[in-house]
């Protein structure tokens, strides 16, 4: 395809993508740079019959209109990225220095909010997966030796968790771990510990949204290797079966040798989704106990009074520079693959 | 079908379709506990005496005279106004679809037929941008966005979306497009098309299996999408899934959450409906990426 065709047709879609996509990140990084800007101070001296007092008033106009005139706020530089909020170096080098253990070292820099969410969102990513990638592949295998007449009911039920939305996915189980809930009043009666509750405790929030992510996931890599068997060549695994394979081993030297490109495919896909778990937290009211990486940078721009542009954008930017390092190794192969095939 | 060579024990099979119907209840009875309970009143959807209450609706018979009651759907629907948010949702979800496909097929199609380093070059940045987590972009549009009172109003709400699903709409199709023969619209141009004119003639007319796909994702992108249209839409604006997280936050109120529990039920249904209606076409596409490496 001649250049000018070729760039008439992609223009469009370039140019949102540019515009949205990569102009973003552009402002994302200018915003990280600035704090927003002190509120004005007026000092004042009100004198009366008992001597003279400074009293200290925000000047609500002139606050205003610095912000009026400077939207961004004030120049912080990096400042921002290394504070307490985001990577906190000065905190680590006190944690490192006052702790004893490597133990009391690690706890104390998990208090620190970002911290929080990177192991929290690390350990969402790295738990769920290969769960999500084991069951589906159970699943798989199971509707796979159903008669013909029943799949393609069980695929339309299997599909429903991945479908429907993950805030409403997460919602729906929420309610049902609540302690006057379906699963809760069960678990209460299973431990036989009448105040036992999901919600109270951070390792059973955790194992909560993991289970979630693992339900709302397993039904994507269950349809691709599904998929996957309907190829699998019928002539090497009935060799094996003469030569004395069991079912098992068919499916342990057969089976899953040739599912291994889809074991990546999921594993890329699912490492993209999962690492920007957010709209579970949200769900299950779970940011005391979790928070994310895009759930932080959320309740930042939500705010209480203020929203902190300049936090939001500093945790977005280390968000952006960790799905780089996620994805270097996929670019890396492709880059090759890319080399080799003849154009 | 199955060879006799090849008949499983019986145990196996007993195991295999156990595992089968284990899964299914997992991944079915929270939607049906929950269609069910919509029907209810708090008192049952959340019964603190008995589980059994929920199935049975004691306290709905004692507090509405019926074992079923509509109160939820009455309160989200009516009190609630949760029919500005599913039009508002439409708007969005429509909008988005048409211009995605638009824009992505359009590109997919340039992609597929380029063989230049800069055709791979844009299919490597839009795998980047797909992975991007989307509120990472919010936070860099809501501070231009209030400046040039774009905020708050569906337009922007849509392109934005269109923006975000651009990376893998482009992706999908060109893949979809590489599996059109090359020789289709090249005949065409040896016969005289511009290629614009292949483009229109010959290869629109073969497209449609490709875009459905496609247009699916689409769909499922901006009807689920929370992280954007809760942050970029103001209250009267809202759709359907941050009208629900609002309703959380009054859920404190008797009855309340019986509101949030009907809207999400509302709101599950279209999705229902669809994979019903396109399970083919959905499952085809979730393999498209995977089967061909």
């Amino acid at each position: 395809m001649k250049h000018r065709t070729f760039l008439w047709f992609i223009l469009p879609s370039l140019s949102a993508m540019v515009l949205f996509i990569a102009l973003p990140i552009v402002s994302v990084f200018v915003q990280s740079l600035f704090v927003a800007h002190d509120q004005v101070l007026i000092v004042t001296e009100n004198c009366g019959p008992f001597g003279c007092k400074q009293a200290t008033t925000v000047d609500q106009e002139a606050t205003r209109a610095l912000k009026e005139s400077a939207p961004l706020g004030k120049y912080n530089g990096f400042a921002t990225y290394t504070n307490r909020g985001h990577l906190a170096f000065a905190e680590i080098t006190e944690a490192w220095r006052s702790s004893d253990g490597v133990s009391t070292f690690l706890s104390q820099v998990l208090n620190l909010p970002f911290y929080r969410a990177v192991a929290f969102t690390l350990a969402y990513t790295f738990v769920v997966t290969p769960f999500v990638i084991l069951l589906g592949l159970a699943v798989a295998l199971g509707v796979n030796a159903l008669p013909r007449a029943i799949k393609g009911p069980t695929i339309f039920v299997s599909l429903l968790p991945m479908i429907v939305t993950p805030l409403i996915g997460s919602l729906i189980l929420f309610w049902m771990i609540d302690a006057r809930g379906l699963i809760g009043a069960t678990l209460q009666i299973v431990f036989d510990d009448p105040d036992l509750s999901l919600k109270a405790s951070p390792t059973l929030t955790w194992i909560t949204l993991f289970v979630y992510g693992v339900w709302h996931s397993a039904p994507f890599s269950f349809i691709v290797f599904y998929a996957g068997l309907q190829t699998v060549p019928q002539d090497t695994v009935e060799a094996a079966m003469i030569d004395g394979a069991s079912r098992w081993q068919r499916i342990r030297y057969v089976v899953v040798p040739y599912m291994a490109p889809l074991v990546t495919f999921i594993t890329l896909m699912q490492l993209m989704d999962n690492f920007r778990v957010f709209e579970p937290i949200v769900g299950f009211s779970a940011q005391a106990s979790a928070t994310s990486l895009s759930y932080i940078i959320y309740s930042d721009l939500r705010g209480g009074d203020t929203q902190l542009f300049g936090s939001a954008a500093a945790t977005s930017m280390l968000t952006i520079l960790g799905v780089a390092v996620l994805l270097t190794p996929v670019l890396i192969r492709t880059w090759r693959e890319f080399n080799r095939k003849p154009v | 079908m199955t060879p006799s060579s090849q008949k499983r024990s019986l145990g196996l099979v007993v195991f295999s379709t156990a595992f089968v119907a284990l899964w299914l209840a997992i991944a079915a009875v929270p939607f049906l506990w929950t269609l069910w309970g919509s029907f209810k009143v708090q008192g049952d959807f959340f019964s603190k005496s008995d589980w059994t209450y929920a199935i049975q609706g004691v306290r709905t018979l004692a507090e509405t005279g019926s074992s079923f009651t509509g109160q939820g759907y009455h309160g989200a629907w009516v009190e609630q106004e949760f029919w500005r948010a599913t039009l508002n949702t439409g708007i969005v979800v429509f909008f988005t679809v048409i211009i995605s496909l638009t824009l992505g097929t359009l590109g997919g199609y340039a992609l597929a037929r380029s063989g230049y380093k800069y055709a791979f070059w844009i299919l490597m940045a839009a795998l980047v941008f797909r992975a991007m987590p989307h509120i990472t972009l919010v936070s860099g549009y809501l501070l231009p966005f209030f400046e040039w009172n774009l905020w708050g109003h569906l337009p922007t709400t849509i392109i934005v979306l269109v923006a975000i699903n651009q990376p893998f709409t482009l992706w999908m199709l060109h893949s979809f497009f590489l599996n059109i023969p090359k020789d289709m619209d090249e005949s065409a141009m040896v016969d005289g098309c511009t290629r614009f004119q292949a483009f229109r003639h010959v290869i629109i007319p073969v497209m449609w299996p490709g875009v459905i796909t496609t247009g699916l994702f689409s769909f499922l992108l901006a009807y689920n999408d929370f992280a954007v249209t809760a942050m970029l839409l103001s209250q009267e604006n809202q759709t359907m899934v941050p009208k629900i997280a609002s309703f959380l936050g009054t859920t404190q109120v008797e009855g309340n959450v019986m509101f949030a529990v009907a809207a999400v039920v509302s709101a599950t249904a279209p999705l229902f409906a669809l994979v019903m209606v396109f399970q083919r076409q959905i499952v085809s596409g979730l393999t498209a990426g995977a089967v061909k490496g």
